[in-house]
């Protein structure tokens, strides 16, 4: 099944005529005179906050673009290109601990709440922090992670060089700017309210563009191609690039106050925006959370197990019955609200139906193992691959559980549903997405191995034990005030008033603000371990001792 | 047919085509017929568009991410009902651009908070949450009441909500300045004009400050319009059933 072989390209690749270069110049230049325009006519300071970055990108970009023109050095366009690919591996460490470390400050702040409260300034208030959480782990962490990953798989399973010269760098820069963007402006209270599509229209319109380049770049590298069939993986890229677009554009239309003003108010209202929205939001989960991973998953998997995929046949019909089915299943958001109750019913359905092609990716990724299952007991990156896998399909399941309208009517608006997208976010997008860097860091840096497996083994097992602490007190917690919100006396009047089921959660919310440290400081010593591997090290001692155990005979336990 | 398959992995376009049309249905069937159907685009006696300054408010609600921990959609649920009052009707967001349903009850749902609480409770709940109630873990926003509201776009806020549906007159839009500045004022010249175009809009100083229009005064005013504007006294649901 996986096509793809070692073997550097072998034909050189047209070299970039400079088409490229226009490329990016153009965009680089409207950008800089719309961002000059909106920063001298700016209708409310945030805006012209906003207008100075993209400005100062802009010119930053363009100075690079000089360098690059000036120096025509005879850059080899044969062979893959690892440069763009370095730099998303580093960006998605650098976003995710800055997510995860976000996430825990707001997990304390829910259980000692004046924590980092200024007077006036309401930067660091939940409500504004707490997008910040949300868009680092999964755009800006997710999202290099799989513009990297994505890079990579396509070049080497297509036996292609990147295509369009200087696009992938400008796919990687501008998604990066959207981010800046993204982040800074939930901070100085830019935002559309939208979860997970918080940003502006001005914001929307620039990863727009992005997104476009992505996809070319991508569809590019797969016309180069030196291999008949698109590998699996592929096709899941494909299909979260595409329908992310499709997604992205129909939810964020919106009215502009003004061309040169931060506010927007959204084209759909009521029922119909909040529709809108859950299809957006849920299929965020689906095509940006799942699809995309699990195109990490077709690759690396095998590749680190050195086995072929299990089934061709089962891929097939995962892929397709998951994206379709997929897109279904947003009414199971809306339980119980003024969305017309066929729409509910649809959504539950399809949300059950989905457990299957789950289930399907799940069995094709860990059935791969088959005649390798030793390898989790000697290598931990193979082990936080699987162990991904595996929470992949305990989300998977609990998801269609929580899309019943009766389970729902108690778990929704709880934590129970905090609780079951971190088993998601943390056991299964960010696990395989460690699993997938701790394999590429010695791969593009072209070292022997990774500079410690013993550290590997305290990231596996510190985050791992931050991952059952989490979600564990959020069942808890989530299931606890759903009971309590709906709990009558023997009079049947309401048995409890909201803060009380705000108080009783005090002790979880610690809990669960613990297991995301945990989770964070494996994070740390994952940088640190992939620093070492980056900067050539290698702990000596340790591999020897490391090895021991596993040689079975060693002199010592022969006696 | 798993053969056939073979063609769309050797033709990416085929491919792109394909995962389009696939990914484009669900949406297609679910979210269309809500432009159409009466009881998702009904008008409900009451409902009206958000006065200036309430408007103000709701960009305040949105700017501080409230929607993050509170909700606003009543269920038809026994104990939502008992807690938060009659279940929401589609049509009382009708002209929420963005809906503001929520997802996450850390707080209590707001969408009938309106009149529960008076000014003064939310101004001091507002300054210091944990004054007023003890267990509560919501942030405070004292800076709300020191900051003078800028509502001079506010013309253009009522244009943009006009542009994707909502329906101001050219006077409600022409007037906006002197209609946001008369909700504050009891004795303006503009009292009875802009009752009747915001029937039910409460006229009072909502954060005892006299001196400045501060954005807690267009909060306030948001959270005690939120709910009010259908009178279920008089509200049949059976009118509305097809």
């Amino acid at each position: 099944m996986t096509q793809e072989t070692n073997k550097p390209v072998t034909s050189v690749s047209s070299a970039t005529s400079g088409g490229d270069v226009m490329g990016v110049a153009v965009i680089l230049g409207i950008g800089l005179l719309y961002s000059l325009f909106a920063a001298a006519r700016a209708s409310d300071p945030l805006m012209q906050f906003h207008s100075f970055i993209f400005l100062a990108a802009f010119v930053a970009a363009g100075f690079a673009l000089i360098v690059h023109v000036s120096n025509p050095k005879p850059k080899s366009q044969s062979g893959y290109e690892y440069g763009v690919v370095k730099a998303g591996v580093i960006a998605s460490m650098f976003w995710g601990i800055a997510g995860f470390l976000v996430g825990v400050v707001i997990a304390f702040q829910l259980a000692f709440p004046d924590l980092l409260y200024f007077e006036n300034l309401p930067w660091t208030n939940f409500g504004r922090l707490r997008p910040l959480h949300t868009s680092a782990v999964i755009f800006a962490f997710g999202g290099n992670v799989l513009i990297a990953t994505s890079f990579y798989v396509v070049q080497r399973t297509c036996r292609a060089r990147l295509a369009g010269g200087l696009a992938p760098w400008f796919v990687f820069w501008g998604y990066n700017l959207f981010v800046v963007i993204a982040a800074t402006g939930y901070l100085i209270g830019v935002t559309q309210s939208r979860e997970y599509a918080e940003p502006e229209w001005y914001a929307d319109i620039w990863l727009t563009i992005v997104w476009v380049v992505y996809l070319l770049v991508f569809l590019g590298t797969i016309w180069k191609r030196k291999e008949p069939h698109i590998y699996v993986a592929n096709w899941f890229y494909l299909s979260f690039i595409v329908t992310i677009a499709m997604l992205h554009i129909v939810n964020n239309l919106a009215m502009p106050v003004s061309l040169t003003g931060s506010k927007s108010y959204s084209l759909f209202a009521g029922v119909q925006d909040a529709l809108t929205q859950w299809w957006y939001g849920h299929n965020a989960v689906g095509f940006f959370l799942t699809t995309g991973f699990l195109g990490i998953m077709y690759y690396f998997i095998p590749k680190r197990a050195e086995r072929p995929v299990f089934s061709y046949r089962l891929s097939i019909v995962h892929f397709w019955s998951l994206i379709f089915i997929y897109i279904w299943a947003g009414p199971h958001h809306l339980h119980y609200t003024a969305l017309p109750e066929w729409a509910q019913t649809l959504g539950m359905t399809f949300s059950i139906m989905l457990w299957m092609p789950s289930w399907g990716g799940m069995i094709n990724g860990l059935m791969t193992l088959s005649g390798a299952w030793d390898k989790l007991r000697t290598d931990p990156v193979i082990r936080m691959l699987v162990v991904s896998v595996a929470f992949y399909g305990m989300s998977t399941f609990e998801g269609p559980l929580m899309s019943i309208r009766a389970v729902n009517a108690l778990s929704h608006y709880t934590d129970w549903t905090i609780g079951h997208v971190h088993s998601g976010a943390l056991g299964w997008v960010a696990y395989i997405s460690f699993g997938a860097i701790y394999c590429l860091v010695p791969w593009l840096w072209k070292r022997e191995s990774l500079y410690s497996k013993a550290m590997v083994e305290w990231h596996f097992w510190i985050s791992t034990i931050g991952i059952v602490l989490y979600i564990t007190s959020m069942w808890v917690s989530g299931i606890m005030q759903g009971l309590m919100w709906r709990a009558t006396n023997e009079f049947g009047f309401l048995e409890h008033s909201f803060v009380e089921t705000v108080a009783a959660m005090h002790p979880y919310y610690i809990i669960r603000a613990c297991g995301g440290t945990l989770f964070l400081i494996g994070a740390l010593i994952m940088a640190y371990n992939l620093y070492r591997t980056i900067r050539g090290d290698v702990r000596d001692p340790e591999y020897q001792s490391a090895l021991a155990p596993f040689r079975g005979m060693t002199p010592a336990a022969a006696e | 047919m798993l053969s056939k398959h073979k063609f769309l992995e050797k033709h990416s376009l085929a491919l792109v085509i394909g995962i389009l049309i696939t990914v484009s249905i669900g949406g297609i069937v679910q979210i269309a017929p809500l432009f159409y159907l009466e009881s998702t685009i009904e008008e409900v006696e009451g409902v009206r568009p958000y006065s200036p300054l309430e408007l103000a408010g709701r960009n305040i609600y949105v700017r501080e991410g409230c929607y993050v921990c509170h909700s606003q959609q009543i269920r038809a649920l026994r104990d939502e009902v008992e807690r938060y009052g009659h279940y929401s009707l589609a049509a009382e967001s009708m002209y929420d651009h963005p809906f503001q349903w929520g997802s996450k009850r850390s707080g209590p749902d707001l969408a009938r908070v309106g009149g529960k609480y008076s000014d003064e409770w939310h101004r001091q709940h507002m300054i210091d949450p944990r004054s007023l109630v003890p267990e509560s873990v919501m942030p405070p926003y004292a800076f709300l009441q020191e900051r003078a509201l800028d509502y001079s776009q506010v013309e253009a806020w009522l244009k943009a909500n006009r542009a994707v549906g909502v329906p101001y007159s050219d006077e409600m839009i022409e007037k906006a300045d002197q209609h946001l500045r008369a909700q504050v004022d009891p004795f303006s010249d503009y009292y009875d004009e802009f009752l009747a175009a915001y029937p039910k809009a409460q006229i009072r100083d909502f954060d005892d400050n006299p001196r400045q229009i501060s954005e807690m005064d267009a909060l306030i005013a948001y959270l005690q319009i939120l709910g009010t504007m259908v009178d279920f006294e008089t509200y049949e649901a059976e009118e509305n059933y097809r």
